[in-house]
């Protein structure tokens, strides 16, 4: 479903995203993890067509992010970094916006956004405007407007960012759940909810892919079998010649 | 249809927002109050003895100097401060179907401004019988005028995620637009400058262009010019935020 080739970008002289390939199936959940400043979020950015790479070629089904943007644009759906909504507005007012820019109007829309709200459990605060809610909430609302069109593919930056344990918990079964039946792409700098809820992991420093594997083949290359141990091998050498 | 379809959506969007907040409110009320002092009291009104809408129309470019800006130097800069924009902006819409929506919605709600002065129109009616056509024809130029304020504050406020940033930077541009024709400063240049030069420089002016209006006359001119300085600006908003984007 999502087919990433030799994906570089440069802001200036410095390379953000350093020649990137990868692909995500239908049925897969690919965890994209890395220290901060790796190029997680630049990546994912380049993928819902939000920033245009340098170079390289990202196709989404059948479409070329670059060339062909709206047919893929409507094929995923997408929760950026820090959960962004318009905070004067309503829960619902929100989602029902997000609805009609996906093309969805009267009964399907009413269905849509029922459905979205249910699955993320916002019914105690639809009626709230959006800079008054929690950022659990927040998130969730983000998350909701991203799962409207019941998208074949789904991008999330840092879905659990700033959720309390309960609504992590609950937050990585939606996704595991959903990953049965979409393409999941989401980045994490938590170890424990990519052993949790990845078929695949993608280890990401400085822009460049440094590891690509399940779950448990990456814990195998430790002596202990944990993840921490080879992320802090694979990623710890750069950052401290970087200090 | 489906561009119109976005185009709606995020028209409604934006206006709701004017009117979720106070910003609408407090907005029409000094509009109306300002505008209504010029006319009456600078301009006046009543001392003319002429039954005509001159010393209401002749302050609108001053007027629209600050409070079109304030309209519009919200409208991408809020974006992104919040961060909507990468939202907006990889749902599937076009970058010029945002825009133009965007544009539409503020351009609707300084209609409903200018409308709201009807009873000036009404006043002058009963006092007196004033030619109606060029009344009409003054609340043409009138909301071309504050279009095109309104695409240049569009483009300012695309260019940073400071509000305040884009209203001073709009304001100072749409001042240069006012002062190019303006009577005391053409005068000044005619001085330095031969006429022909004078007369280009004052072209490029809100105040030429305007003036044609309030005397009734509605030249194709005027009316492309207004078009093109809309056209222009936000031609230049879509430009900027591409390269934004492209870092």
């Amino acid at each position: 479903m999502i087919k990433v080739e030799n994906l570089t970008k440069a802001f200036g002289s410095k390379l953000a995203v350093n020649d990137i390939s990868f692909t995500v199936e239908r049925g897969e959940v690919l965890g994209f993890l890395g220290p901060n400043g790796a190029g997680k979020s630049t990546t994912m950015r380049m993928v819902t067509g939000f920033i245009p790479p340098t170079s390289g070629k990202i196709t989404i089904g059948a479409y070329d992010v670059v060339e062909d943007p709206l047919p893929a644009k409507r094929l995923f759906g997408y929760l950026p970094e820090n959960a962004p909504g318009y905070a004067d507005m309503s829960v619902r007012g929100f989602l029902n916006f997000a609805a009609e820019l996906r093309g969805l109007t009267g009964d399907a829309r009413k269905k849509a956004v029922g459905r979205a709200v249910e699955m993320c459990f916002l019914e105690s605060v639809i009626d709230q405007s959006i800079d008054t809610l929690s950022k659990g909430y927040k998130h969730r609302t983000c998350l909701a407007q991203a799962l409207l069109h019941d998208p074949e593919v789904l991008i999330m930056d840092e879905p659990t960012d700033g959720l309390d344990p309960n609504q992590k918990y609950e937050a990585r079964n939606l996704i595991k759940r959903m990953g049965e039946n979409k393409a999941i792409i989401f980045s994490t700098h938590i170890l424990e909810e990519v052993e949790a809820v990845c078929s695949r992991v993608i280890i990401i420093d400085r822009g460049r892919i440094v590891a690509n594997g399940t779950p448990q083949e990456l814990k195998a290359r430790s002596p202990e079998g944990r993840l921490d141990d080879v992320f802090r091998a694979i990623t710890l050498p750069d950052t401290v010649k970087a200090g | 249809m489906n561009a119109w379809n976005n185009i709606k959506a995020i028209m409604k969007r934006e206006l709701g927002s004017y009117f979720s907040s106070p910003i609408a409110y407090v907005f029409l009320v000094i509009f109306l109050l300002l505008a209504g002092f010029f006319t009456f009291t600078i301009g006046n009104f009543f001392e003319r003895g002429e039954a005509s809408l001159v010393s209401f129309f002749t302050w609108h470019p001053w007027l629209y100097l600050f409070l079109v800006p304030a309209v519009g130097m919200r409208l991408w800069s809020e974006e992104r401060r919040l961060g909507t924009m990468e939202l907006l902006l990889t749902m599937p819409v076009t970058t010029w179907q945002a825009i133009v929506g965007k544009f539409l919605a503020s351009w609707l709600f300084l209609a409903l401004a200018l409308a709201l002065t009807f009873p000036v129109v009404v006043t002058v009616n009963y006092m007196g019988s004033p030619d109606n056509g060029i009344i009409l024809s003054g609340y043409v130029g009138s909301l071309l005028l504050s279009g095109t304020y309104l695409a240049v504050s569009c483009m300012t406020s695309a260019m940073t995620r400071n509000q305040v940033i884009s209203f001073i930077v709009s304001v100072v541009i749409c001042l240069f637009l006012i002062l190019a024709g303006y009577t005391p400063v053409t005068d000044l240049l005619t001085r330095w400058a031969n006429p022909s030069v004078v007369s280009m420089i004052a072209g490029f002016s809100v105040m030429t262009h305007f003036e044609g209006f309030q005397r009734g006359v509605l030249d194709s001119r005027d009316l492309i010019f207004f078009a093109s300085v809309m056209g222009f600006a936000l031609f230049t908003t879509g430009v900027i935020i591409r390269n934004q984007r492209a870092g």
